[in-house]
């Protein structure tokens, strides 16, 4: 029989995980970059931190030593609800079917020129 | 319909497409890269304990300031893998726990002492090589969060094993006595950063199944010997020499033949009777316990802050 499990990469932990951890670990926060002005923030990575002030530092720390950064948000993992890839198919299915959203869909004269 | 996981696993295994924590996964795929990428922050961790002790002892301000970051960066990599080794399901308090008890191996190259300033460059030059060569191929590996902390930790790994060859290139330019320095330095860490890949493939028990998978993509054999070569090369920028007899190119394999690793040793440094197996433990456990009130004086604050904000809202 095949076993299935879920493990929380981002927050919200379905499936029964980590119940081996202390009172005192600090919980886990997601760190999200904007490594120049003008682009996106984009998930770095993680890290442990008791409160917000302290997973801003220990980001700044872990994730920008080599200014790698302009700015940085951190959001406890628990507030972060993923989807499930089991059901990436039916979840994503509505779009397999419209190529017309696409642009190379119609054919145009090439006197219409670049459009 | 009913979905084969297995199926499905192998065939993204087989088509380059990365395993993400919330995937199906084999649990003894899970269990081999938990073991895989909890050892390989433990050692990042340990491994500041050799440099940390030449922090205060370094000749410049200028060493001094490079050593510093290169042991923070070290403290950096331990926890882009300790992040990494949690989606898979085990907790940070877990993984430190068998790292203080003694249940969880590092690398045994962190059991040896670094006895004079040398050794830094020795350090970063064979110890930093030859981790950076099993890093580079670790950034292909399989399950996507360790591939993407490996990418992290290879740009800023190149610098270590940089500076480390400084270290020695102006130690072999200098006098006698630096000359002899670093001579005896490297003669001290090649043996040891030989055996950093791990048994011979014809003894390495989680080869097989870790090539398979893809968490591996060369055996210890293939990247201790690409090390090889590239140091018998690079030693004579140094004008120095590596300490064995037996080393010497074989025109028909294209490769350097070297003499006989001692495996007795390494399994005597792996069992735990390295020269600084207890200490670096002992280290780690000192660091754990006088910290632990720091820990909880955080989480009371955090706690505090909390409640006040509640009341504030309230």
């Amino acid at each position: 029989m095949i076993k299935k499990y879920y493990y929380g990469d981002y927050g919200e932990i379905e499936g029964g995980v980590s119940s081996n951890k202390s009172e005192t670990e600090f919980p886990l926060w997601e760190v999200f970059i904007r490594s120049k002005q003008g682009l996106d923030h984009k998930h770095v990575g993680s890290l442990h931190a008791a409160d917000v002030a302290m997973a801003m530092e220990n980001a700044r720390d872990v994730y920008t030593r080599r200014m790698e950064g302009v700015s940085i948000w951190v959001v406890e993992s628990k507030h972060i609800h993923a989807s499930n890839p089991d059901e990436a198919e039916s979840l994503y299915e509505p779009a397999t079917d419209k190529i017309y959203r696409h642009p190379t869909f119609y054919n145009l004269p090439d006197e219409v020129g670049h459009m | 319909m009913e979905i084969n996981f297995e199926a499905l696993f192998l065939s993204k295994i087989d088509k380059e497409i990365k395993i993400e924590p919330k995937d199906w996964m084999p649990e003894k795929y899970r269990q081999t890269n938990i073991r895989q990428i909890s050892q390989h922050a433990h050692s990042e961790i340990v491994g500041m304990l050799p440099e940390g002790a030449w922090i205060t002892r370094a000749p410049s301000l200028k060493r001094k300031a490079i050593l510093l970051a290169k042991v923070q960066d070290e403290a950096g990599h331990g926890l882009y893998l300790y992040s990494a080794a949690e989606t898979l399901n085990i907790s940070r308090d877990e993984m430190t726990e068998q790292l203080l008890t003694g249940k969880a191996k590092y690398s045994s190259i962190f059991n040896y002492p670094s006895l004079t300033w040398a050794d830094m460059g020795a350090i970063g030059w064979l110890v930093d090589g030859a981790a950076i060569l099993n890093q580079v191929m670790l950034c292909r590996t399989s399950y996507g969060p360790y591939a993407r902390a490996m990418v992290r930790i290879c740009k800023e790994e190149s610098f270590h094993q940089r500076q480390g060859f400084e270290i020695l290139l102006v130690l072999s330019q200098g006098t006698e006595e630096q000359k002899a320095m670093c001579q005896d330095a490297i003669n001290r860490w090649w043996w040891p950063s030989l055996m950093m890949f791990g048994p011979t493939d014809s003894e390495s028990t989680n080869s097989d199944q870790s090539m398979k998978w893809k968490i591996k993509r060369k055996t210890n054999d293939e990247l201790r010997q690409q090390f090889v070569d590239m140091a018998v090369q690079q030693i004579k920028v140094l004008n120095m020499t590596l300490p064995d007899a037996d080393l010497k190119w074989n025109e028909e394999r294209k490769h350097h033949d070297f003499g006989a690793i001692n495996w007795d040793e390494f399994w005597q440094v792996v069992k735990g009777n390295g020269p600084c197996n207890k200490e670096r433990l002992d280290a780690r456990n000192k660091a754990w316990n006088d910290g632990a009130w720091v820990r909880e004086a955080a989480v009371a604050y955090a706690e505090k802050k909390k409640k006040r904000e509640q009341i504030k809202v309230a």
